[in-house]
């Protein structure tokens, strides 16, 4: 009994040394020569993709903002994202997805209160939108809820609400929006996209140049 | 090009990828396990630990340093996160809660990678690196070495000697996981994954204001949370998260480093037993299974039927637009048939069927192609099974691998399969019976069951993911998962060290006219038959409560 006693102490004490070793190694070593290597090659996306427009940084061009006025591109909903409930002397996003169901009568909601309000807010004088038109990212919320883009069919539907808004001629946004977006990568991995932040900053300069 | 097109290229893709690293990483990783030259910094490594590692181990001895590793393993990620609030480097985040500490060690150490917690809220840079990512490369590496001590078992014979436990675990530490990851990190820093350890970023909007956000080490968990199937994400969102998988090229890589090893390994099986062939027929087994589950998947996905899918035109909730639904349901479907348990969209959004779906791939006992090492000793287990059946159709005793499947052997295994499944049954009516686990949910019906389903299936076979509407931070679940987690690793493993060392000791049979051939697809067939029906039977009923009651509704 002692001797077995002794036996598993020992084994747990090299348990522990293995362990201990191997956290110097792949918990410390390993960490800082990758973060040595990105910050030396790749240093802006090392630290974020942090993106400017005239001169000040407004965000990061892989993370969605929600706040956006109706003068510019709207993102996806974003009804899973959070604000943090411990370590409160920081206010940080907190990343997720509304995990509802299909069959949630919530989101059932909350799919038909998007879909009138992007049928609404994208209706010009001379263009309506008709329901059959909305694409399923305008009224869905993502996974990240910080999900940077919008589908081309989501951004080509705003193109007249910001014109019009903005006094700009519709050919002009649509073209921007042309430029802005992006096909699957090697014309087959992922789905085509709009980055939103990018596109808004873009549309600001075509503002000012205009305006 | 359309969505479901661009999909089938991009499967097509990401098959290639694994078939030309088939060979070469399988081939590497059997000279690893047979090699008796010592790197210098192993030699280092087993001076700290104080172990010999030229020590062969019977069963016992082997099972004994897993156990003894994986303990320290708790015990240490426990205190630290015990510990947090004191500890530098930690953004002055406070300690976390005792039940939550116990659930996220467990989860971590047994390459479950359940998460109770927001990991942006939460935990600080040392626990982040230190504690979490370090388990993700030595559960990892745990798995591997055990699957080996397997093949040892079936591949030597008149011994009862499995290898040296320490070896094996440093050497897939050292000269498998490490040198892979590394590369693989720099590639998702490269196309966009954060790599820093600054505080807290605070940054400017474009409509004004400020957003805070973390910095981390986020590409180098990342990697290696792939590559170990470990899948514990950085963020809350896990690989949904723009900075944890940024591009859609990088959600490709990521599907691929979480499949290149489960799916080599049988390579490394069968170059070890002597017959790459013997190796052929597990893969083509473990491939059968996983193209099967994309296609359902795929179909039930695009397809779309639910009502507020149906109304929206696709199922896009809880999937991000540079993914998409084709790419996301690959994702899907192999995370949940390894132990990974990562995600780049939320299961809980997908159709009824389609989580049904990663549910079903859990069961299975995760095995096709299954965790870095668990998916091979998994399947193993099932091919013993499959030849014993076998056998006793044709009333002869069952072989496999020129070993004789015995009373002892078939005990083993049965036990082995019924570990997880009475774990998850039973905790699953547990939680529903008792009055308060109900309120965790958050969609109700069949669906509001599948939350708390999934939860044990996952824990159970230490996959990770979720149907993450349920609140599981509460003491109930944060210690039944916990043991479920645990008794899910490590029972098992029990049952296959037992199996190895029994293996060990017998002599080979000769191949005759009436053996069965392993390496045929007749036995892969049989293979595939047996894995269905015998997870299938087990839990159906569970299944037509959830996900199929919500499918057909």
């Amino acid at each position: 009994m002692n001797n077995s006693l002794v036996n598993t102490g020992r084994l747990l004490g090299a348990g522990l040394r293995a362990l201990l070793v191997l956290t110097m190694l792949t918990g410390i070593l390993y960490p800082l020569a990758v973060t040595g290597v990105a910050q030396a090659l790749f240093n802006n996306k090392a630290n974020g993709s942090e993106i400017k427009a005239d001169g000040k940084v407004v965000g990061s061009s892989l993370i969605g903002q929600q706040n956006y006025s109706l003068d510019y591109f709207q993102p996806r909903p974003a009804n899973g994202l959070d604000e943090n409930s411990v370590n409160t002397q920081y206010k940080l996003i907190l990343s997720g997805a509304t995990n509802r169901s299909g069959d949630n009568a919530e989101l059932i909601q909350w799919v038909k209160e998007a879909k009138a309000k992007v049928i609404k807010d994208n209706s010009t004088a001379d263009y309506k939108v008709k329901p059959s038109e909305v694409p399923a990212d305008a009224v869905l919320s993502s996974g990240s809820g910080l999900d940077p883009d919008i589908s081309p069919q989501y951004a080509d539907l705003q193109v007249h609400r910001i014109a019009e808004r903005n006094g700009l001629p519709v050919t002009e946004v649509q073209e921007l929006v042309d430029e802005h977006t992006q096909g699957r990568t090697l014309g087959f991995i992922g789905e085509p996209r709009v980055n939103v932040l990018e596109l808004n900053i873009a549309l600001k300069e075509l503002m000012a140049k205009s305006g | 090009m359309g969505p479901v097109l661009a999909g089938v290229l991009q499967l097509i893709a990401l098959m290639g990828a694994l078939a030309i690293a088939y060979v070469p990483l399988g081939n590497y990783m059997a000279k690893v396990y047979s090699s008796d030259k010592h790197w210098r910094v192993e030699r280092w490594i087993y001076k700290g630990i104080g172990a010999n590692p030229d020590t062969e181990m019977r069963w016992t001895a082997y099972l004994r340093g897993v156990l003894a590793f994986s303990a320290a393993g708790v015990l240490f990620l426990y205190l630290l996160q015990r510990l947090q609030g004191v500890l530098p480097g930690s953004l002055g985040f406070a300690s976390i809660d005792p039940d939550q500490a116990f659930n996220t060690a467990v989860s971590f150490v047994t390459n479950t990678n359940w998460q109770s917690y927001y990991g942006e809220q939460a935990m600080g840079h040392v626990v982040q690196t230190a504690g979490l990512a370090v388990q993700n490369f030595v559960s990892a590496a745990v798995g591997i070495a055990v699957a080996v001590a397997l093949v040892r078992g079936f591949a030597r014979s008149r011994s009862g000697e499995l290898g040296n436990f320490w070896a094996d675990m440093v050497r897939g530490v050292t000269r498998i996981l490490l040198p892979l990851a590394f590369v693989a990190a720099i590639v998702l820093v490269a196309c966009g994954a954060i790599q820093n350890f600054s505080g807290i970023h605070e940054v400017g909007q474009f409509m004004g204001g400020s957003q805070q956000w973390n910095g981390g080490a986020v590409a180098s968990q990342e990697a290696i949370k792939e590559l170990g199937t470990n899948g514990g994400g950085y963020f809350n969102a896990n690989s949904a998260h723009p900075f944890e998988n940024p591009t859609p090229f990088t959600n490709l890589f990521e599907i691929f480093l979480l499949l290149v090893i489960p799916f080599s390994l049988t390579r490394t099986f069968g170059v070890l037993v002597g017959s790459v062939k013997q190796g052929y027929a597990i893969l083509a087994t473990m491939a059968t299974i996983w193209l099967a589950f994309i296609g359902l998947m795929w179909w039930t996905e695009f397809a779309h039927r639910a009502p507020a899918f149906e109304i929206a035109g696709a199922s896009m909730e809880g999937k991000e637009v540079r993914f998409g639904v084709g790419a996301s349901s690959i994702f899907a479907v192999s995370t949940t048939l390894t132990s990974t348990g990562a995600v780049d969209s939320f299961h809980s959004s997908y159709t009824g069927l389609g989580g049904g779906i990663t549910m079903l791939g859990m069961m299975l006992g995760e095995i096709a192609p299954g965790g870095v090492g668990s998916g091979l000793y998994g399947i193993l287990i099932m091919a013993l099974i499959a030849v014993f059946i076998a056998g006793l159709m044709v009333g002869r005793t069952p072989e496999y691998l020129g070993k004789k499947i015995g009373t002892r052997e078939i005990k083993l295994a049965a036990c082995y399969i019924l570990v997880t499944p009475a774990l998850v049954l039973v905790l699953s009516a547990c939680a529903m019976a008792l009055p308060t686990p109900a309120n965790s949910m958050t969609n109700s019906g069949a669906h509001g069951f599948s939350e708390i389903l999934y939860a044990y299936t996952s824990a159970s076979n230490n996959n990770g993911s979720a149907f993450a509407g349920l609140n599981a931070d509460t003491q109930w679940f944060n210690t039944t998962l916990g043991i479920a987690m645990l008794l899910g690793r490590f029972v098992p493993m029990v049952f296959v060290l037992a199996l190895a060392g029994s293996l060990g000791e017998q002599k080979p049979v000769p191949v005759t006219a009436g053996t069965l051939r392993t390496e045929k697809p007749l036995f892969t067939g049989l293979l595939v038959g047996a894995i269905l029906i015998i997870t299938g039977l087990t839990y159906f009923p569970a299944l037509a409560l959830g996900p199929l009651a919500e499918g057909l509704a």
